[in-house]
C-alpha cells in the first residue's frame, strides 16, 4: 500500500526557562493510506506533539512530514490553514463543539470555508448526522447532548469535508466504557467503510486494540 | 464572513448581562452625544424657520443683530422707496420698519431675570410673518400701549399672560393677545406698535427694516442697490439667512462642547468594550483554537471578533438613540449669546444625527474590540486548544 504519511528525521524541542527540552528526537514513521494507527506512550512521551505536527497545527524544529505527497512543514501559515481545512478531520478529547451552535451548526462549520450553497451544505450535514445516528438531535445545543452524543457530533464535523486523514486526540478519554466502545466502533467504521486514515492518540489499551497498528513512543522516540 | 453570523450574535446573547452592561455604557455616551447634536440642530431649526424665504432684513452695516443695529427714519424712507417691494392685495406695501429692544422679565421657574426681545411692528409686519397666528385674545391696536406675547413668553415668564400688565419703557403695557409662531424665534418675543415703542424707549430710529420681495429672484439686485446707495450704510440679508446666522455661534458652542464631553466619556465606554471583548476572547480560547484547527484563517477570527464588537456598539447606539429620541418632547429656553435674548427651542433628531450617532457607537465598538480581536487572531493553535 502507498504511504499517506511519510515522516523523516522529525524533531521538536521547546524552550522552557532558557532550557531546551527535546520532545521528539529524530523520529521517522510511515502510515499507509487507509491505515488506522494508535499512538501510545506515557505522559510527556511526545505522542500529542506528534499528532499536532501530523495535523498541521504545530511546526517541527527540524525534519519533514509529507502527507499525500505534500511536505506540510514547508507550507506557510496561511497555506497550512487551507491545507487543514481540506485534508484533516479533528476529533478532540473534550469534543470542542461551539456551545452556542446546534449540532447541525457545529457539523456545518467546516463547510463555511467552502463555496457550497446552503442547500448543498444542508444535504451533506444531514447525511453526516445520519451516519453518526443523530438525525433527531440536529437542533440540539451541545449542552443538551450526552458526552457520547457530543463526540458523535464532533466525528460528523470531522467527516463533513471528506478529508483523507482523521486525527483523534484521546477521543474516548472523557467517556464511560460503554460509550467509549460506541465511539471506537464508529471510528472503526469510518476506517473500514469510508477508507479514512486514522491517527489516534490514546492512553486506553482497549481503545488501542481497535487500531491496526500500535506505535509506542518513549521520551520522544519510537519504542520497539 | 467565514465564521457564521449566528455564532457571533449568539455569543453576545449567551453573555446577556455583560453584553447589556457594556452596551448600556455605550448607550449613555451615545445618548449624550445625540442630545447635544439635537440641541444644536433644534436651535438652528428654530431660528431658520423664523425667517421667510422671500423676506429681506435690512440692518446697519457691520451689526450682526437687530439689537445692535440702527436705521434712521431718513434711511428707512429711502428703503421704503424701493420698487422691488411686494404689494398686498389691498394695495399696502409689504414693508415693516421695526424697533427691537431687550427688556428684563422674571422667569416663571426661578424668578431670575431673563432677556426678552420686544419688537415694535407695523401692520405689514404681521403679514410678513404668516407663521405668526393669534391663539388667544386679539391683536394690539396701533397707537395704544397694547402688546401681544409669544407662547414661549407666556409660558416661561411671570406676569406675561393674557390681561396681565407689564412695565417697561416707563409705561404700563397690557397683554391683549397671545400668539403662536410655530416653533420659531418669534415665539420668544413680545410685539407691540412700532411708533409707540419708539416713543416709549425714546428712540429716533428703527432697528431694522423688513420687506417682502415682489420677485424673490431679484434679491441680489436689491442687495446691490441697497448696499451701494451712498445715502445708506446698511446691509441686506435674506431673512432666513439672517436668522440662521444668529444660530451659528451658540449652535457651534453647544456642538463643540458636547462633542468634546462625548469623546471624553467615550474613552470610558471604549475601555469597557475592550474589557468585555478581552473577557470574551479569554473565555473562548479553546473555541478559537478549534476554529483555527478546522481551517478558519487568522483573518476570519479577527473579523468575527470585530463583528462581535461592532454588534455590541450597534446595540449601544440604537439604545442610546431610542433614549435620545424621547428628548424631542422637551422644549428648553436659553440665552442666545449672539442676540442676548432668550430663545425657546426643542431637541431635533435629524437623519444626519442618527447616522452620526450610530457611526460614533460603531467606532467605539471597533476601537474597543480591535486589540482583543487581534489577540484572538494571533493565538497559537496548540496553546489555545490546551485551554479546553
Amino acid at each position: 500500500m502507498t504511504p499517506l504519511i511519510v515522516i523523516e528525521g522529525l524533531s521538536k524541542e521547546y524552550l522552557r526557562g532558557g532550557q531546551v527540552i527535546p520532545v521528539l528526537v529524530d523520529l521517522s514513521l510511515e502510515v499507509a493510506e487507509g491505515e488506522y494507527i494508535a499512538l501510545m506512550g506515557p505522559s510527556g512521551s511526545g505522542k500529542s506533539t506528534l499528532l499536532n505536527l501530523i495535523a498541521g497545527i504545530d511546526k517541527p524544529s527540524s525534519g519533514t512530514i509529507r502527507i499525500g505527497g505534500i511536505d506540510i512543514t514547508a507550507l506557510s501559515d496561511a497555506e497550512l490553514t487551507l491545507w487543514r481545512s481540506i485534508n484533516v478531520g479533528f476529533v478532540f478529547q473534550f469534543y470542542n463543539l461551539m456551545p452556542v451552535l446546534s449540532a447541525f451548526g457545529n457539523v456545518e462549520l467546516p463547510l463555511q470555508l467552502t463555496s457550497l450553497s446552503r442547500a448543498e451544505r444542508r444535504e451533506r450535514v444531514d447525511a453526516a448526522l445520519a451516519l453518526v445516528g443523530l438525525t433527531d438531535r440536529a437542533a440540539h445545543l451541545p449542552n443538551e447532548l450526552s458526552g457520547g452524543q457530543q463526540q458523535r457530533v464532533a466525528i460528523a464535523r470531522a467527516l463533513i469535508t471528506d478529508p483523507e486523514l482523521i486525527v483523534a486526540d484521546e477521543p474516548t478519554g472523557d467517556l464511560d466504557r460503554v460509550t467509549a466502545q460506541e465511539i471506537l466502533g464508529l471510528l472503526g467504521r469510518l476506517n473500514a467503510e469510508l477508507g479514512k486514515t486514522i491517527v489516534m492518540v490514546t492512553h486506553d489499551p482497549k481503545a488501542a486494540e481497535t487500531a491496526h497498528r500500535l506505535v509506542h513512543l518513549e521520551k520522544g522516540e519510537l519504542a520497539a | 464572513m467565514k465564521v457564521p453570523f449566528t455564532y457571533i450574535a449568539r455569543n453576545l446573547v449567551a453573555r446577556r448581562l455583560t453584553t447589556a452592561l457594556t452596551a448600556g455604557g455605550m448607550a449613555l455616551v451615545v445618548y449624550v452625544f445625540a442630545t447635544v447634536l439635537m440641541l444644536a440642530a433644534g436651535l438652528r431649526a428654530t431660528l431658520v424657520a423664523t425667517g421667510q424665504p422671500d423676506n429681506v432684513v435690512v440692518i446697519r452695516r457691520g451689526s450682526q443683530t437687530e439689537v445692535q443695529s440702527g436705521i434712521s427714519r431718513d434711511q428707512a424712507r429711502v428703503i421704503d422707496s424701493l420698487p422691488d417691494i411686494a404689494v398686498a392685495g389691498d394695495g399696502t406695501r409689504l414693508i415693516s420698519k421695526e424697533s427691537v429692544v431687550l427688556i428684563n422679565l422674571p422667569k416663571r421657574s426661578t424668578g431670575a431675570p431673563g432677556n426678552v426681545t420686544v419688537r415694535g411692528v407695523t401692520a405689514a409686519g404681521l403679514e410678513l410673518r404668516p407663521q405668526v397666528k393669534l391663539v388667544a385674545g386679539r391683536m394690539f391696536r396701533p397707537g395704544t400701549s397694547e402688546i401681544v406675547v409669544g407662547r414661549a413668553i407666556a409660558k416661561g415668564f411671570r406676569g406675561a399672560e393674557l390681561d396681565d400688565t407689564l412695565r417697561f419703557g416707563s409705561r404700563e403695557w397690557t397683554v391683549v393677545g397671545e400668539f403662536d409662531a410655530g416653533r420659531t424665534g418669534f415665539d420668544s418675543e413680545i410685539w407691540g406698535d412700532a411708533t409707540q415703542m419708539l416713543q416709549a424707549f425714546r428712540r429716533n430710529g428703527y432697528s431694522s427694516v423688513v420687506f417682502r420681495l415682489a420677485d424673490p429672484d431679484r434679491f441680489d439686485a436689491v442687495k446691490t442697490a441697497l448696499e451701494s446707495d451712498p445715502r445708506l450704510t446698511v446691509e441686506a440679508k435674506r431673512e432666513r439667512q439672517f436668522y440662521a446666522d444668529q444660530s451659528q455661534a451658540l449652535a457651534n458652542f453647544i456642538r463643540v462642547l458636547g462633542t468634546g464631553i462625548s469623546i471624553i466619556f467615550s474613552i470610558g465606554a471604549v475601555i469597557g468594550a475592550a474589557i468585555t471583548m478581552y473577557a470574551s476572547v479569554a473565555s473562548r480560547t479553546a473555541e478559537i483554537g478549534t476554529l483555527r484547527a478546522l481551517g478558519f484563517p487568522r483573518g476570519a477570527i479577527l473579523v468575527a471578533f470585530l463583528a462581535e464588537a461592532l454588534l455590541l456598539g450597534f446595540a449601544g447606539g440604537v439604545a442610546g438613540l431610542v433614549a435620545a429620541s424621547f428628548m424631542q418632547a422637551v422644549t428648553i429656553s436659553t440665552t442666545n449669546f449672539q442676540t442676548f435674548a432668550e430663545i425657546a427651542f426643542s431637541f431635533a433628531l435629524t437623519p444626519s444625527i442618527v447616522a452620526a450617532s450610530l457611526a460614533f457607537a460603531l467606532a467605539m465598538g471597533l476601537i474597543g474590540g480591535f486589540l482583543p480581536a487581534a489577540r484572538a487572531a494571533r493565538m497559537k493553535i496548540v496553546d489555545a486548544l490546551r485551554a479546553a
